[in-house]
């Protein structure tokens, strides 16, 4: 089902795909998208959306199952809180992308902004996991509790941006970013370490580069050429002995 | 504290010379942070401070020239409603009928305007947070989830659960946030303004980890702000997108601490949709929080409600905002006096729990509560019977509506609505000018 956004209020626009979903649409085109913000929030099962244009802030916040599609660029806070499901961004993303995500994919083929996956959690076989095409900016996994990030710095060749901002993954205490590309360590924030690629992670890295790379139809072995490395906790409890008693 | 009164307990006379100004606890302190180099952790509320200007406030009777009600013979209303009221309503005729024309906000109806404070489970045991939850039930009032999820025990009493969104967003998902009477965002609570938390990976027992989300030994950390709250701008999208969560059917709180900008703050937080106003006083309660933060960081209840309720009638936007304040509500004359101050409701922590057996020992943050209460350990959960304490807050909530009728009876007034905001039966005794003044008072005996 096709659904025109244009200038419409995010209340109206929003109302109109709950009531496309209670007729039973299980895919739906929104077109001429101008930053109404909250789609698809909140929205669950085995739906498909499509967005052509920009849509606003907190996209597919606390989303859990379906599969959006944005044939553009995307603000802040997509799939902030959220619990499953897949989101693609053809396009550059904002800032706290992934905020305290907890299960489902964030795939991005170009940049994302600061404060990206910020608090993201893992449970039992909910992992959560962000791909960047580009570059990230400040406090990338900060407080990071679980999940994966990956960023890939594609079309950085010249090196005119940092790969990554600084305060990467301060007070991280679970989960790892997978960098493609040098990481200094002066980037890297308290309670986060750098850490040699095992065959474990060269296994996971592949494995979702694999569906990333097939997402917006690039070569994977072009991708894997270049060497990762990986960013992880020092420790799972960095503030143990931050508190006393008595 | 024997109930028999069968043991009585003495205190050790101390080993350490007396001293007005290094007193016994100044010492320790030190002691221990000299050994640990670490940040000292308390439980409870407030020590340092022990004037409470609620003491200090006087209320109000009828004598000879207008008459009191008697509650035994007339109704008295408690009911409350939390949430955006009208400014206007309007209707228009339906043929015979008559029809509302004004759309209403989403509004939580309270049969007393007492609700149990946010206490999460983890800080809580699965009995203490299942007892307060059928008390809610039982009382027609609300209870709170707290930062950390809600467990399947307790969708049940969801309708009467107020669930929270935290800083740490554990346990938040689509489910949660519908089942919930209305959802809180937290953005401070009074026992630690501007921090935020951590729950020791020790403490994530299995259901636990189920609740939150998180895998079990890791830390439970609550960074101190949203990281998608920077501004009043952010709130009103939290707000917004948890509109959207729950369909535009659930009133939205927004709870803060008390602080010194605290009527500049709720204005903001009142037009960022807020339909609820926490405030939570600078002596309230908790289970763990640093204790420099607790004793030095904000600003009492009494004085944030008076001017938080005085600049929003000023603004003109009282009606699109409730405001309930909470932070050592210890009795039915302190409920009257915040109402009269300009609360619409209020919330109690600390008081629940004593209700449920807790004695005050301050011993919360070691997670070996002998009540039950703030301990995960099977064995002394075990001696905390949920069917047992819900009635016993049940009581204590029954209690207090019947007092809080007397209150109004004797005031000739014979619904709580007219109490609210209503500071001209309130009087202020030993209170100095400036105070009198904040709180918007007269001294008694003009
Ligand atoms: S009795 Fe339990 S809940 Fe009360 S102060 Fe002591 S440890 Fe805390």
């Amino acid at each position: 089902m096709r659904i025109v956004a244009n200038y419409k209020h995010f209340k109206v626009l929003n109302e109109e795909i709950q009531q496309a979903i209670k007729n039973g649409a299980a895919q739906l085109t929104l077109e001429d998208v101008n930053g109404q913000s909250f789609i698809a929030n909140s929205l669950r099962g085995k739906l498909k959306i499509d967005i052509y244009g920009t849509p606003g802030n907190d996209l597919a916040m606390f989303m859990d199952g379906p599969k959006v599609t944005v044939f553009g660029n995307a603000q802040d806070g997509v799939g902030n809180t959220m619990s499953s499901g897949t989101i693609v961004i053809h396009g550059d993303a904002r800032d706290i992308l992934g905020h305290s995500m907890r299960g489902g994919k964030i795939f991005v083929r170009g940049d994302v902004g600061y404060r990206v996956g910020i608090h993201m959690k893992t449970y039992k076989s909910n992992v959560p996991i962000i791909v960047a095409g580009g570059c990230a900016g400040d406090f990338l996994g900060e407080y990071m509790a679980g999940g994966i990030i990956i960023i890939l710095g594609l079309h950085n060749a010249a090196k005119k941006i940092d790969l990554l901002g600084d305060w990467v993954a301060t007070g991280q205490h679970g989960g790892a970013i997978y960098v493609r590309g040098e990481v200094d360590d002066s980037k890297l924030g308290d309670g986060a370490a750098q850490f040699p690629m095992t065959a474990d992670d060269e296994m996971i890295v592949k494995k979702v580069l694999t569906e990333y790379c097939s997402e917006f139809s690039l070569s994977l072995e072009r991708v894997l050429e270049t060497e990762f490395k990986k960013i992880a906790p020092g420790s799972l409890r960095p503030y143990a002995a931050l508190y006393t008693c008595e | 504290m024997c109930p028999e009164d069968a043991i009585t307990l003495h205190r050790t006379p101390s080993v350490m010379s007396a001293h007005p100004v290094w007193t016994e606890n100044a010492r320790r302190d030190v002691f221990t942070q000299a050994r640990t180099g670490a940040v000292l952790l308390a439980s409870t509320g407030n020590e340092l401070h022990e004037r409470i200007i609620f003491d200090n406030l006087l209320l109000d009777a009828c004598q000879v020239t207008n008459p009191a009600i008697d509650p035994l013979r007339e109704p008295i209303e408690l009911r409350t409603y939390i949430g955006k009221k009208p400014r206007s309503v309007e209707f228009e005729a339906v043929g015979n009928d008559i029809k509302l024309k004004t759309e209403l906000s989403p509004t939580l109806k309270l049969e007393i305007p007492v609700m149990i404070a946010q206490m999460s489970y983890g800080a809580l045991s699965l009995e203490a947070h299942e007892a307060l939850a059928r008390a809610a039930v039982m009382s027609g009032t609300t209870m709170g989830s707290g930062e950390g999820g809600l467990h399947k025990k307790l969708y049940p009493y969801a309708d009467h659960i107020i669930v929270q969104v935290a800083s740490g967003r554990f346990g938040v998902h689509p489910a949660y946030l519908q089942a919930g009477a209305a959802v809180e965002i937290k953005i401070g609570q009074g026992a630690k303004p501007g921090i935020g938390g951590h729950l020791p990976g020790i403490k994530i027992t299995d259901e636990i980890s189920e609740t939150r989300m998180i895998p079990v030994g890791t830390d439970a950390i609550s960074p101190a702000p949203h990281h998608d709250i920077y501004s009043i701008e952010d709130l009103a999208q939290l707000v917004n997108s948890l509109k959207e969560a729950t369909r535009y059917k659930k009133p939205i709180f927004v709870k803060i601490a008390a602080v010194h900008n605290v009527a500049a703050i709720s204005s903001g937080v009142c037009r960022a949709g807020a339909d609820a106003i926490v405030i939570d006083g600078f002596r309230a309660g908790t289970g763990a929080t640093p204790k420099v933060i607790r004793d030095n960081v904000g600003i009492p209840i009494e004085l944030a409600l008076a001017v938080v309720d005085q600049r929003l009638r000023e603004e003109g936007i009282r009606n699109e905002t409730s405001l309930i304040a909470s932070g050592t509500i210890r009795n039915s004359g302190d409920v009257a006096k915040a109402i009269a101050l300009g609360a619409d409701a209020v919330k109690i922590g600390t008081a629940a729990l004593i209700a449920l057996g807790c004695t005050v020992c301050k011993r919360c943050y070691t997670g070996r509560c002998a009540w039950g209460i703030t301990t995960q350990d099977p064995k002394l959960r075990s001696r905390l019977d949920p069917e047992a304490g819900a009635r016993r807050v049940s009581n204590l909530l029954l209690a207090w509506s019947i007092e809080l009728k007397e209150i109004l009876g004797a005031a000739g007034i014979n619904s709580i609505e007219s109490l609210r905001g209503n500071r001209d039966r309130l009087r202020g005794y030993g209170l100095d000018h400036t105070t009198l003044d904040i709180l918007g008072i007269q001294p008694a005996g003009r």
